[in-house]
């Protein structure tokens, strides 16, 4: 089946102001619609139900990438292009422009946004274990005004998310405190370009004296939606990084990771590769120590 | 025709452009059936194949997944506005003299890739050419006869470029 454009209603009101007002009138009524590499590919294969959408693209309103001294603020309209792109972003957080070179081929991240990737909610995206391991804040936005809230709070099941039905999500925000931590990320998928990951894992720690003082690790694809691995962390954390804990951190994650058997891959080999992660990534933290 | 439609402007290949339409109709069936540029051709429709490729206010994006209102007041470039009065682009001469293209179905995507790539990076490397190209799908060639086709246009383009290009940066 083929999708058919008459069957959708899509307007573009051209301000953030116009878009927020349509949604607060008729809440629920309306689909936002930035970059469309999701909703466009369920447009053509004739999967789309929402009957009207009012377009974000173009709004400049959400399309930045703001440097204060103390955070970096990402527009939810900002596109993996212009993430990648900005120098300072790549400098000191450096996972998210790695991750936004993920993001299917060049043609798809210069119009697939950051607020489409993280509201779609896909337990495989690719933002979502940069963002959390950087302790990014996101900020919605309505009539009624903003709000701010961890990410990690932001998803609450497979696809959905706390948003209410006449918000959208503005920006993100990233504190930048993590450019002297050692940061860690890989994904795992069938090809190296345009693959949805099978697993991925993300990392951010800072040790003192060999021991770890901060430890944040994150994953796609081993839950309905992307987790901060708080298990693991914990095993980790306030010890000194060795055998022990490292066999401690892979029970922890075991134990806490619920990947799922789908058509990407199996529970077991998502499990296998995530602690196999976890230790490339520990490893690397145990050399740096030796460094120190 | 439909009273609620609104009429949608831009410029295809220099050229204004207004079409009323369903504002959600993609801008590859707009450029097909309405301005009748076929040159850009439907591959997967999910934006995975590349064979829509167009450029749009110049960042390459996939005309399967752009609904045509999201193109207002833009500036698009398709295939067919490579070639100037006849003359064939450096990129499309290179292709023929390397067999960058068999079919022909993925080629008006890649050409553009390869436009946008030679755009911002006038002397890339191998493995920019690949990345650049990721998202293009060839059946025929096996793709390296289309890398071969845009080194050997981007070599043709300013032989000595590259030389100064890394005496800069040094
Ligand atoms: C070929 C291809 C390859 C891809 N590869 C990857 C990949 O490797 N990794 C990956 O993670 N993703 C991948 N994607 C998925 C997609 O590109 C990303 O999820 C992208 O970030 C979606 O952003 P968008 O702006 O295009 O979303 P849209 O399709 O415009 O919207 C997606 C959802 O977000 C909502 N939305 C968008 N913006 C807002 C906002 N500001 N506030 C509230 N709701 C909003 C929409 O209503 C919709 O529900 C791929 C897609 C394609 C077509």
């Amino acid at each position: 089946m083929r999708g058919n454009p008459e069957a959708h209603q899509l307007v573009a009101p051209g301000s953030l102001g116009g878009v927020l007002e349509l949604m607060a009138r008729e809440p629920g009524e309306w689909t936002p619609i930035a970059g469309g590499t999701e909703l466009m590919v369920a447009f053509s294969a004739g999967r789309l139900t929402a009957p009207r959408l009012v377009s974000l693209w173009g709004i400049s309103e959400l399309r930045f990438i703001q440097v204060t001294p103390e955070t970096i603020a990402i527009g939810a309209g900002a596109t993996f292009l212009d993430m990648r792109r900005h120098k300072v972003l790549s400098d000191e957080l450096p996972l998210i422009a790695r991750a936004s070179g993920w993001i299917g081929s060049v043609a798809n991240q210069s119009r697939a946004t950051l607020g489409g990737n993280l509201v779609n909610g896909s337990p495989a995206a690719d933002s979502s274990p940069a963002l959390l391991v950087y302790d990014a804040e996101v900020e919605l936005i309505s009539v009624r005004g903003r709000r701010r809230i961890p990410y990690a709070a932001f998803h609450s099941g497979y696809k959905s998310n706390i948003m209410a039905a006449d918000e959208l999500l503005f920006a993100v925000h990233l504190p930048r405190r993590f450019a002297a931590h050692r940061q860690y990320l890989r994904k795992v998928g069938t090809r190296r370009a345009m693959a949805i990951s099978k697993v991925a894992l993300a990392a951010t720690a800072r040790l003192e004296n060999a021991v770890v003082r901060e430890i944040r690790v994150a994953a796609a694809s081993l839950a309905p939606f992307p987790v901060r691995l708080v298990k693991t962390e914990a095993a980790l954390l306030d010890r000194p990084l060795g055998r022990e804990s490292l066999l401690a951190a892979r029970a922890a994650l075991l134990d806490e990771a619920r990947p799922i058997d789908d058509i990407r891959s199996t529970a077991d080999y998502r499990r296998q590769v995530a602690v196999n992660l976890l230790e490339e990534f520990l490893l690397e933290l145990r050399r740096e120590r030796v460094r120190q | 025709m439909n009273a609620t439609w609104p009429a949608i402007h831009f410029t295809v290949n220099g050229a204004s452009c207004s079409v009323t339409v369903p504002p959600m109709k993609r801008l590859l069936d707009v450029l097909r059936e309405d301005l009748h540029l076929t040159g850009s051709k439907e591959g997967c429709g999910e934006g995975e194949c590349g064979s829509c490729s167009v450029r749009m206010n110049g960042e390459l994006v996939n005309s399967c997944l752009v609904p045509v209102l999201q193109a207002e007041g833009t500036q698009i470039e398709t295939v067919e506005g490579l070639a100037v009065d006849g003359e064939l682009h450096p990129l499309q001469v290179a292709f023929l003299e390397h067999g960058g293209a068999q079919c022909g179905i993925c080629t008006p995507g890649v050409l553009m890739a390869a436009t946008q790539l030679l755009a911002h990076n006038p002397h890339p490397e191998l493995p920019e050419i690949r990345e650049a190209l990721a998202g293009n799908l060839c059946r025929c060639t096996g793709f390296m006869r289309i890398f071969a086709s845009i080194q050997a246009a981007a070599a043709a383009a300013a032989p000595s470029a590259k030389g100064e290009h890394h005496a800069r940066q040094s």
